[in-house]
């Protein structure tokens, strides 16, 4: 039997006070979720239950209980304080997913300042931007990611520490760097958790628009009430389930359904971090027993491309429930996993900014390949008139996913950007920025992004970002960026520019201008393709007409041309 | 084949590695180690191919022929004329 039985009684008789009445909440009391993931677990008899495998290149591994992660996040959270660091202070998280990210993302919380994971791809200038955003105290990195604070460091007076976690103590600290070792440091086993209430901020996670820069997604405590919910009803997480999550932490997956919703649940969770490939995988499956997989759309489809043959060699026979988010799940994929592992992946469909599942496939409901499935209980979700922003009520039409704000994990602002919040919003709905039809049997059925934001691998790239970096490199006269389709990461960035006399086009130029976005951005914004243009489509205004690329590498109708800039 | 090797390796060494300690070798893994990600990796095709003036199609260039110098080095010797 699932967690959620029948999702028309649920739908029924649903208030949010299931989950507050389960986390023994009350309205008006302190609500900390380092507290509620750790501590709570243990108050509750499962102190000695694992919480963490870790698996790390080379065969290293390491085990945690949940009081080991107790322990972990009030050391951390001591330290943190010992420093000065203070609550609504904002700490960067920029490490690989090692477990003093895990453990440090409890540690931050305990004290009531606010986490802010960053994934450690990023190059200098997306971490400068997002840090300078946040105006970040602290920073918890690793000696591998040091290189990249030092660069950026003289243009961030506001960030105070440099927390190193594997200092070797061969190269001395320079300004501003703190050594600490969780190893070395004698376990904390008291320390007055920060009473944060439910509004009280909680994590920063960073995500990209059509324009301007990165906006940082502010949540808060109460948030754990979605989180909770939606992942004992739609992850289905039982009590003795082996759990992985593959998203990274630096983004919000990672976080909502890496760290706050198992472990709120007192599940046992695991972190493979190495790089890709299907056997690895496979292999830490039938390893760890896994039963419960939340992958991605860009993964699966990379499975599917290593082949069938190689599952044979693996015992999976422990999985019983798979899901998947970060872009739409492709009708193949989903019977593929039937195929291979006895079991569709569910499409679950939510964002940044709406902090936990808002449309998806529940276990025991029809599955029809393709869709994103139905809103979850409480949530009103809706697509709307393009025009008139009213809600479409004829099955099929295509309009703007939204929903009705109010559910506990809903952002609560943009980082000091209160104009783009409020942009986010008209005639009382959430718009999320993706398009979708509903059938007639209220399935919702994805059709693409509102914008110009390229989603690869289920991450979404602001396509201004990478062209404002285009310009910064010195043959670079002007550049276009769009999507390009992508047979695994659904869509890839590909930018169009023109040279600045002096430069000649060439596949070396081509190759540096790669590198140089992927280092400054992230390889994720790297454009996988440039294209050379004498001049790049305009309005008579001077506008780029990135609509024009667009439409020609998706072979669509280029639409109206009037506004076109003549030759 | 050394020179194409420690070509190869000080391309991997100075695009990819981004602390200066960490020591690899032709057989350091590098893509299930997390050296090179997947997105990453079309660079480093880019790099083979201008540099060695080859085409290697889409189907070859996997994650499992680019996780080794050595591997690397044998996927090009595939393609040279």
């Amino acid at each position: 039997m699932s967690n959620i039985g029948s999702y028309e009684q649920r739908i029924k008789d649903f208030s949010w006070s299931v989950s507050e009445n389960e986390l023994e909440y009350k309205h008006g009391d302190v609500i900390n979720i380092g507290w509620y993931c750790s501590d709570r677990i243990c108050r509750k008899g499962k102190a000695d239950k694992i919480a963490l495998y870790y698996e790390g290149f080379g065969g290293i591994e390491k085990k945690y209980t949940f009081n080991d992660i107790r322990l972990a996040g009030n050391t951390i959270g001591s330290f943190l304080r010992s420093l000065g660091i203070k609550n609504e202070d904002r700490v960067c998280l920029f490490m690989d997913r090692i477990p003093e990210l895990y453990l440090s993302f409890l540690g931050v919380l305990k004290i009531g300042a606010i986490v802010q994971p960053l994934f450690s791809a990023f190059g200098d200038e997306s971490l400068f931007v997002r840090l300078e955003n946040a105006q970040t105290r602290a920073i918890i990195t690793q000696r591998k990611h040091l290189l990249k604070v030092r660069k950026i460091l003289d243009r961030l007076p506001f960030l105070e520490f440099i927390i190193i976690v594997d200092h070797n103590k061969v190269k001395p600290l320079e300004i501003k760097e703190v050594a600490f070792s969780l190893e070395e440091t004698k376990p904390v086993e008291h320390i007055d958790i920060y009473a944060t209430k439910a509004e009280s901020p909680s994590v920063l996670h960073y995500t990209s628009g059509t324009t301007g820069q990165p906006k940082g997604v502010k949540h808060v405590h109460y948030s754990l009430i979605s989180q909770y919910l939606t992942t004992k009803w739609v992850l289905d997480l039982q009590d003795d389930d082996i759990y992985w999550c593959t998203a990274d932490p630096g983004w919000v997956t990672g976080t909502s359904y890496g760290i706050i919703g198992p472990w709120s649940l007192g599940i046992t969770q695991c972190v493979l971090d190495t790089g890709f490939s299907a056997q690895a995988w496979y292999k830490f499956i039938e390893k760890y027993r896994i039963t419960m997989w939340y992958s991605a759309p860009t993964a699966i489809r990379s499975l599917m491309k290593a082949g069938d043959e190689i599952i044979k060699n693996f015992d999976l026979s422990s999985l019983r429930h798979l899901a998947s988010v970060g872009e739409p799940l492709n009708s193949e994929a989903v019977i593929w996993s039937q195929k291979m592992f006895g079991k569709h992946f569910l499409d679950t469909f939510w964002q940044t900014e709406t902090g936990s599942i808002m449309i998806t496939n529940f276990p025991g409901m029809k599955v029809k390949p393709g869709s994103m499935g139905k809103p979850f209980p409480g949530i009103a979700g809706v697509v709307l008139d393009p025009k008139t922003h009213e809600p479409v009520n004829e099955p099929g039409k295509i309009g703007l996913i939204a929903f009705k704000p109010g559910w506990p994990s809903m952002m609560r602002s943009y980082w000091n950007n209160e104009e783009k919040y409020r942009e986010k919003f008209i005639n009382g709905w959430y718009l999320s920025g993706d398009r979708a039809s509903i059938d007639n049997d209220g399935y919702f059925w994805f059709v693409g992004r509102d914008d110009d934001v390229i989603n690869t691998g289920g991450h979404l790239v602001s396509p201004f970002e990478v062209e404002s970096a285009l310009l910064e490199h010195p043959a670079v006269g002007e550049s276009a960026v769009v999507a390009k389709p992508d047979e695994v990461n659904m869509e890839v960035v590909k930018a169009f520019i023109t040279l600045k006399p002096g430069f000649t086009p060439g596949p070396d130029l081509e190759l540096e201008i790669m590198n140089y976005i992927r280092k400054k951005l992230s390889p994720l914004a790297m454009p996988q393709a440039i294209e050379y243009m004498d001049k790049l489509p305009k309005t008579r205004s001077g506008k780029i007409m990135r609509r024009l690329l667009h439409a020609k590498e998706w072979g669509e109708d280029i639409g109206d041309i009037s506004t076109l800039e003549n030759e | 084949m050394e020179d194409m090797k420690d070509l190869v390796l000080n391309y991997v060494i100075k695009e990819y590695m981004e602390d200066g300690d960490e020591e690899i070798t032709y057989d350091t893994p590098l893509i299930s180690s997390g050296y090179v990600d997947s997105f990453s990796m079309v660079s480093l095709l880019v790099f083979l191919e201008n540099k060695f003036k080859i085409k290697i199609p889409p189907d070859k260039a996997t994650p499992e022929a680019f996780d080794s110098v050595n591997s690397i080095v044998a996927l090009v010797n595939q393609h040279l004329k």
